[in-house]
């Protein structure tokens, strides 16, 4: 790697204060599971890195059953996955953590760096999105609130403003009768980059048999994250039905954008979508249910 | 220019000092400043494994860590997994099963079976199978290498 300086703040303010001051000069490090990689390919270079992983509230992981779950932006998948009430409330993030890369990554990724990564293909940015969730900067004009599905602008590009960082992740405790879930399709078992990813999330009325309402948003088919409103909204006052899901499914793969690369071609991935949102949306079913 | 820093951490339960610039890797660091040649490079990526360390109890690829990340840090690294009464259990099996050829990926392996059979003593195949995807061999074709901790593992 080129020679950087390292600087590890233990506040936001003192963060803020050097990124606004570096300006494009410095990169924030939480796991370094994709900067390390990057910056070691050549494909980001920076004079400055920032290690946010001492900052109190970047490792805040608490869920309280009125505001729901604070993720701070830099603690790793793997106490995300362990802890557990995290697991048993939110069992459609624990999908996503529990297959970002294998034991070894998952050491060190966050969330927080998964979405301020910006991939198409990152496991969390559906998850969050089908759970609501709302990413929470500080910058040097003070604080605000980004709604996941409005954080990643394009590939490696993200809503952040210079000085900026993600501080935590905040996802409301899921309602009555509510399920979600992720999954990607990828053609090894672990350790694979996602060729489509779906994650959705239900909420059904208290008979189980209805749909109240639906969030469905996908990964690696557009140069961000996409938001399929038009599918997860076909869901809501419907009844729990195949006929349903199948329009939904149809819905999500009609949102897809898909590029051909070495992983997928257009076809095979848009088909991918329609599958993988039946099996998602099956799953968040069954766990609304209590299943 | 960017320069030196110091770091103080705890390599294989003695407290160690050395210096390193931030663009070293921990493996660079333990291979090249402190001599430590046990970890391994494979990828330096991510996607091997042969780096692997234990790094306050968990384990990681220290080709993506830094070396000024272990300020105040414990790790563990393969030299530390022989005691003075002789090999570890993971060890032994290793051997007893032909788990290895050329051993470049043998550390890693071990360091990895040995933080999952701490926390999971009665590891079954499934899991031993899952929390190695992370481990690549090039030799052996993975079965001995399962069969190697299996048989350290009390699940039965
Ligand atoms: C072998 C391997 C396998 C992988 N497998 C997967 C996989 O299966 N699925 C998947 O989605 N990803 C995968 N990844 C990519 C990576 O591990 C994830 O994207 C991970 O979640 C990134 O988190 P991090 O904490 O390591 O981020 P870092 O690398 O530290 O940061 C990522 C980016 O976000 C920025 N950033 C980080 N935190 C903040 C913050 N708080 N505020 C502002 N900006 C910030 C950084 O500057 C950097 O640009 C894999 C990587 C490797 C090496
Ligand atoms: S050398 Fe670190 S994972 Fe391959
Ligand atoms: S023994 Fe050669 S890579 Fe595993």
């Amino acid at each position: 790697m080129e020679p950087f300086d390292f600087v590890s703040p233990t506040t936001i303010e003192e963060a803020v204060k050097t990124l606004a001051s570096a300006g494009d000069q410095a990169r924030i490090l939480a796991g370094g599971t994709d900067l390390l990689v990057q910056m070691r390919a050549g494909r980001r270079t920076a004079p400055l890195v920032v290690d946010i992983k001492g900052i109190p509230e970047l490792n805040v992981l608490s869920y309280d059953a009125s505001k729901g779950l604070t993720l701070g932006a830099a603690v790793p998948c793997y106490k995300i996955y362990e802890d557990e009430t995290v697991a048993k409330v939110y069992p459609g993030l624990i999908d996503a953590a529990f297959l970002i890369g294998g034991i070894q990554i998952q050491g060190r990724a966050s969330i927080g760096g998964n979405i301020c990564n910006a991939a198409p293909s990152g496991d969390a940015i559906p998850a969050v999105i089908a759970l609501r969730g709302v990413c929470n900067v500080a910058g040097p004009n003070g604080t605000r609130e980004i709604l996941c599905e409005d954080f990643c602008t394009a590939p490696g590009q993200n809503a952040l403003k210079n000085g900026e960082i993600l501080v935590s992740i905040s996802i409301p405790a899921p309602q009555a009768n509510s399920g979600a879930n992720y999954l990607r399709f990828i053609p090894r078992n672990e350790m694979d980059i996602a060729v489509v990813g779906v994650g959705t999330s239900v909420q059904l009325d208290a008979s189980g048999q209805n749909f109240v309402s639906a969030r469905i948003a996908l990964a690696s088919v557009a140069p961000t994250p996409v938001f399929a409103t038009e599918a997860g909204d076909s869901l809501a006052g419907k009844a729990v039905s195949e006929e349903a899901i199948q329009q939904a499914s149809e819905l999500a793969m009609a949102a897809a954008k898909p590029i051909s690369d070495m992983r997928g071609t257009i076809r095979q991935r848009i088909h991918l979508i329609g599958v993988f949102t039946r099996r998602t949306l099956n799953i968040a079913i069954e766990r609304a249910r209590g299943g | 220019m960017p320069g030196v820093t110091h770091v103080q951490s705890t390599l294989n339960g003695e407290v160690i000092n050395f210096l390193c610039e931030p663009r070293q890797s921990l493996l660079e660091v333990l291979r090249d400043v402190l001599g430590m040649t046990g970890t391994k490079e494979g990828c330096n990526d991510g996607n091997c494994g042969a780096c692997t360390i234990i790094l306050d109890g968990r384990i990681v690829d220290s080709c993506l860590v830094l070396g000024v990340e272990a300020e105040g840090r414990e790790m563990m690294t393969i030299e530390g997994m022989a005691s003075a009464e002789g090999l570890h259990p993971l060890q032994q099996s290793f051997l007893e099963n032909a788990a290895l050829q050329c051993g470049i990926c043998t550390p890693g392996f071990l360091l990895a079976s040995k933080s999952l059979l701490d926390q999971e003593p009665d590891a079954d195949e499934g899991r031993i199978r899952h929390w190695l995807a992370g481990n690549l061999c090039r030799c052996t074709g993975y079965d001995k290498i399962i069969r190697a901790v299996m048989q350290v593992s009390t699940a039965k």
